[in-house]
């Protein structure tokens, strides 16, 4: 591959009539929304100015400068270097998270922050543009299609775990997570959805099983009661669109009604009816049915409808056994927080209820610009870093908040966009990579604010303080800005 | 590049997640800041500590200007539990002067959920109350050592004379039932009890205001909220004066001690009261601050039950001092003349029945009757009365004419005094009678002892008091009060509304004219003053507790009163070796400013008295 120069002054003019301004502005947009956010967060009575370096705001503008310098780089740098050294940065930045490992500083039990004299960077911010790099780079190598070989996939595997392992051991859990988001990447080029439904189930059986297992039906707690009756309803849908077999599913959904008639008959003969068997019993029947008859139908599917079955149900037992042993007391409570089940407004459901009462008592129009008191007077723990939308919330209400929510919607839909006009498959990897890591953010984020998602701590991008977020996520969007600007010149 | 358009269609799977979450989102949002308005709420509590500045109580004056009651300042130390940060124990309580064990006690008892219901580690805590000023200051200084505690200012009572703690009352924390029934309260506010304090309370404690204090997560102030423009300053409360001569209160006080009884002094033309002994009393120094709890106890286990206002609450049979109402009411009646005369052959004799009596004139008139004390006279005309049926059919209506009579003139029911716990004596009436002896099973001779102040009859000594003033006034009275003035405000105008007897004056002047007598020449003449008219009454009840009661009614001067008087010694013997002393001395001190040297021997002989022996209470400290 023949690698031109990067300051090359016809490249660089052309790159600023062909940037997508669309998202130029978004960002700029959100950058100053964001430090102006901040600024309104950790006002104070004696606060000196804006622009102070001492301060929040100031030293944020201090990271923006840094960071528009850094974007306006990237534009410079020649596209085809960015594949070309996808592998080599990728590999930088897992030596460096390595590094990280050894020499940083035990900062609120994670050691993810590297610190040189007063300035600290979190290379967990910086590997998300280089495991996009390296992701993209791997699906635009030669004749690469990724349900061609299960080999395929355990490349994207180690690609996106790698980081997330070396996270995992800074205990940074929520950067780490933020990887899974790549999940979406994968099925935009042709992972199967059956996965992100099963995810989707595994999810869904997860927060019911723990949110109501404090009471019982039948002897069966409520939310596993519920979980095997969602497993029944799944399995004859699937039985009739999926398989495409109507007698099959006509027998079972009939044999069900049956079974239950008989359960409230025999209820109601003041006869104890026995979850456990009962359920045991349908179960059983029921999948016994369904191997003595698979081979009259779509074989290939039953089988698999059948192993959905077995599989959701010993996912919903182990999950009680995981959730007690697999997860640490302090997520264990966290999850119930999350989920309503436990309030613990003193301990960990303290952050979520004065998040809570921040944003709830900013109503439509909020308190006004440094009106908020929930954030100033620190009721909010982090409110200028994870917990910035509360002030949002606070001091310009509902409409601030939607917003937010706009700008992010817009910025990601703009990057789902820019994605498909991409003509390399670098190009597009990239753009699904940048825009799954903003939807995670984002939904986790403001989840957490919300009361909607679990506490994890990660940043809202652009808005939260921090220079390695403002700056790795400046670098991110701007690789794909320069992406697109020269989609036109080659083309594989 | 081969591309892939089934794959493609992802990118709404993709998309259409995203707006999906955001709308979810958006519906949350919606619901918090819209739909839900108890954040708003709980945010302004978060950030706003309001603080109750405390308005300064009402003084008290009394009628001739001097400062009676007024405030002084006191500390308490509070402390938020949760603020509360490990400090040396030891150098606290050395600053307090307490005992470790009583910090310890202390702490207990704050975080004892059942001594303490609203016991919180985000709220205020009474640590303890009323520190001194020395105190106070050496806790100032090191009060930064100490992170969690603070002082609060409160206001205490402080008194210029020891006198008058049954007029005055007292101030106590509020109780639940005070904060049950008037919203105005919080835990830990200090309401009147007793006397003044209590029935002027809405006047004297004035009105709360608030200070607005922002205050972060940590507790710590940051600052006035909207630079203190928002706070509600404190009104106070209103002063108070009162109708009481501080001096004669302190007088009376002293004349009465080592005596059970009261006296009660009222100014006639206004009904103002001058002085309301109570005896035996206490000082109101007492009920101020941390020991009022220790003495309050002593007080109440007291079995003179210093507590007890008797010039008010105590029912007393009045004696010989009723004897002027009957000649009243007699005389109204058209029952006697100036010129009728009943036998008294040593007492009233009735068939079997004898009511004694001593040695006088016989047969006898209405004034002479009163200036002796005739029993006679007074039995025959309520005989007379009762059972003139040409005039009132029965004994029964006849009865009950004389019992209005009375309760014109105060008796029978509470006189309205501005001062809690007023008893209203006893009248009884017909009815009554006709339980305890069957219908038409009584007859006068039946009640008779009733015509001399004894029998059911019961008065207050205000009542009695009240008797002397409305005779003084010619046949009318004001309802007697302890508070004359109210700082821009007027006193309730029962107070200014004179109330008539409804008998006619020239029968006073009669009555008047009997009671000069008893001072110049009959049973009172101990207070006969050489510059002043006094007019008298003597009273000596019996009673079944000992010792007879030892009364005295009156008035002076006889022309344009200034002063009427009822003096009550219970268990002291005749009337005239208590009641008509101390009154004389009372009305002599409030006359003349001072008494005259050839009575000191009075004023010593009662100062010196104790007539306590006789009452068949020890008291037990």
């Amino acid at each position: 591959m023949e690698l031109r120069g990067t300051t090359n002054n016809k490249d660089a003019s052309s790159i600023f009539k062909s940037i997508d301004w669309t998202t130029l502005l978004l960002y700029f947009i959100m950058v100053v929304y964001g430090v102006v956010s901040i600024y309104a967060a950790t006002y104070d009575f004696d606060h000196a100015s804006m622009f102070s370096f001492s301060e929040f705001s100031g030293k944020q503008f201090m990271w923006i400068g840094i960071s528009f310098l850094a974007g306006l780089s990237m534009l410079l740098i020649d596209k085809r270097l960015y594949e070309a050294y996808a592998y080599p940065i990728y590999g930088l930045l897992i030596l460096l998270l390595i590094v990280t490992i050894f020499v940083a500083p035990d900062i609120n039990g994670s050691r993810s922050w590297i610190v040189f004299g007063p300035v600290s960077l979190q290379p967990a911010e910086f590997a998300k543009f280089a495991t996009a790099l390296a992701l993209a780079k791997l699906f635009s190598s030669y004749n690469f299609v990724l349900n061609k070989s299960l080999g395929n996939y355990l490349k994207c595997a180690f690609i996106i775990g790698l980081p997330i392992l070396l996270i995992l051991i800074q205990k940074e859990t929520g950067s780490a997570l933020v990887y899974f988001s790549l999940v979406f990447v994968l099925y935009r080029e042709g992972m199967t959805g059956f996965v992100l439904f099963i995810a989707a189930c595994a999810i869904t059986f997860f927060v019911v099983a723990i949110k109501f297992a404090e009471t019982t039906i039948l002897g069966i707690a409520t939310g596993m009661f519920s979980v095997l009756v969602i497993i029944l309803l799944i399995a004859i849908a699937m039985l009739f669109i999926y398989c495409k077999s109507f007698i099959l599913g006509r027998n079972v959904l009939i044999g069900n009604i049956l079974a239950a008639i008989t359960a409230v008959i025999l209820h109601f003969c003041d006869i104890q009816v026995n979850g456990y068997w009962y359920f045991g019993a349908v179960y059983s029947a029921m999948i016994i049915y369904l191997l003595v008859s698979m081979f009259k139908d779509n074989l290939k599917r039953i089988i698999i409808t059948i192993s959905f079955i077995v599989g959701s149900v010993i996912f919903l037992f182990s999950v009680n056994y995981m959730f007690e042993t697999g997860l640490k007391s302090y997520q264990q409570k966290r999850i119930k927080v999350a989920l309503g089940v436990e309030k613990d407004l003193k301990g960990v459901g303290y952050n979520v209820n004065q998040a809570k009462i921040a944003i709830g008592s900013g109503g439509f129009i909020g308190k006004g610009f440094l009106n908020g008191t929930q954030t100033k007077l620190r009721y909010v723990p982090e409110h200028h870093t994870d917990f910035i939308f509360c002030t949002i919330g606070e001091e310009q209400g509902f409409v601030g908040s939607m917003a937010v929510l706009g700008l992010f919607l817009a910025l990601i839909l703009r990057i789902i966009f820019l994605a498909e006009r991409q003509r390399t498959a670098f190009g597009r990897i990239y753009a699904y990579c940048v825009a799954s890591i903003f939807m995670m953010h984002l939904i986790i984020n403001i989840g957490m604010v919300i009361g909607l998602c679990p506490v994890i701590g990660i940043p809202l991008p652009f808005f939260s303080y921090g220079g390695s977020s403002m700056l790795g996520f400046t670098i991110l969007l701007f690789i794909l800005l320069r992406l697109d600007a020269s989609r036109r010149e080659y083309s594989y | 590049m081969r591309k892939d358009y089934n794959l493609e269609k992802r990118k709404y799977v993709i998309g259409g997640f995203i707006i999906l979450i955001v709308f979810v989102y958006m519906i949350k949002l919606f619901e918090l800041q819209i739909c839900d308005s108890k954040y708003k709420t709980y945010a302004d509590s978060n950030a706003f500590l309001k603080k109750t500045i405390y308005p300064s109580r009402g003084l008290m004056y009394d009628r001739k200007g001097k400062l009676v009651v007024f405030n002084q300042p006191a500390y308490d130390v509070m402390f938020i539990p949760r603020d509360v940060q490990p400090f040396d124990t030891i150098d606290f309580c050395n600053t307090l002067q307490i005992t470790r064990e009583d910090f310890d006690q202390r702490i207990s008892d704050i975080k004892n959920h059942r001594k303490n219901p609203n016991y919180s580690l985000y709220t205020q805590q009474r640590f303890m109350t009323h520190l001194s000023a020395q105190d106070y200051g050496r806790l100032q200084e090191k009060l930064y050592r100490y992170p969690g505690f603070f002082i609060q200012k409160r206001i205490l009572r402080k008194y210029n004379y020891i006198a008058g703690a049954n007029i005055l009352g007292n101030i106590r924390e509020v109780n639940n039932t005070d904060l049950k029934n008037d919203e105005y309260y919080r835990r830990g506010d200090y309401t009147g009890d007793l006397g003044i304090e209590k029935s002027y309370e809405k006047y004297l404690r004035g009105t709360k205001g608030e200070e607005i204090l922002i205050r972060d997560a940590n507790g710590k102030i940051k600052g006035r909220y909207n630079d203190g423009n928002s706070d509600i300053a404190p009104i106070a409360g209103k002063d108070l004066t009162l109708g009481i001569d501080i001096e004669l209160q302190k007088y009376g006080e002293q004349l009465m001690q080592n005596k059970i009884g009261a006296i009660v002094a009222i100014e006639p033309s206004t009904g103002e009261i001058l002085a309301l002994v109570s005896s035996p009393t206490y000082n109101p120094n007492d009920l101020v601050g941390r020991a009022r709890g220790k003495n309050y106890r002593r007080l109440v286990n007291d079995k003179t039950i210093p507590l007890y206002d008797r010039a008010i609450m105590a029912a007393y049979p009045p004696g010989s001092t009723f004897k002027p109402t009957q000649g009243l009411i007699l005389r109204q009646e058209g029952i006697v003349t100036p010129h009728t005369a009943y036998p008294c052959y040593m007492g009233f004799i009735y068939g079997r029945l004898k009511v004694g009596c001593h040695g006088h004139e016989s047969p006898i008139t209405l004034v002479p009757s009163l200036r002796t004390s005739c029993n006679a006279y007074f039995c025959w005309g309520l005989k007379n009365m009762l059972d003139k049926k040409s005039k009132y059919g029965t004994t029964g209506n006849a009865f009950e004419t004389w019992k209005k009579h009375l309760v014109n003139m105060g008796y029978g029911y509470r006189l309205g005094i501005d001062l809690p716990g007023e008893s209203r004596g006893f009248i009884p009436n017909e009815k009554f009678y006709d339980k305890v002896y069957g219908q038409g099973r009584w007859n006068a001779l039946t009640i008779i002892s009733i015509a001399i102040g004894q029998g059911e009859i019961l008065a207050t000594p205000l009542q009695i008091a009240n008797l002397a003033a409305t005779i003084a006034n010619r046949g009318y009275f004001y309802t007697p009060h302890v508070v004359k003035d109210i700082v821009g405000e007027k006193i309730d105008s029962t107070y200014i509304t004179p109330r008539y007897t409804g008998i006619n004056s020239t029968y006073y002047e009669e009555i008047v004219e009997g009671m000069r007598q008893a001072v110049t020449s009959g049973t009172c003449r101990t207070a006969n003053l050489k510059n002043i008219e006094v007019c008298g009454k003597t009273g000596t009840a019996q009673n079944p507790h000992g010792k007879d009661h030892s009364a005295f009614m009156g008035f002076a001067p006889k022309d344009n009163p200034k002063i009427a008087i009822c003096v009550y010694v219970q268990n002291a013997g005749f009337g005239a070796t208590y009641g008509v002393p101390i009154g004389s001395l009372m009305m002599e001190k409030y006359l003349n400013d001072s008494i005259a040297p050839e009575r000191k021997y009075l004023e010593q002989r009662m100062l010196e008295s104790n007539t306590m022996i006789f009452s068949g209470i020890k008291r037990n400290y």
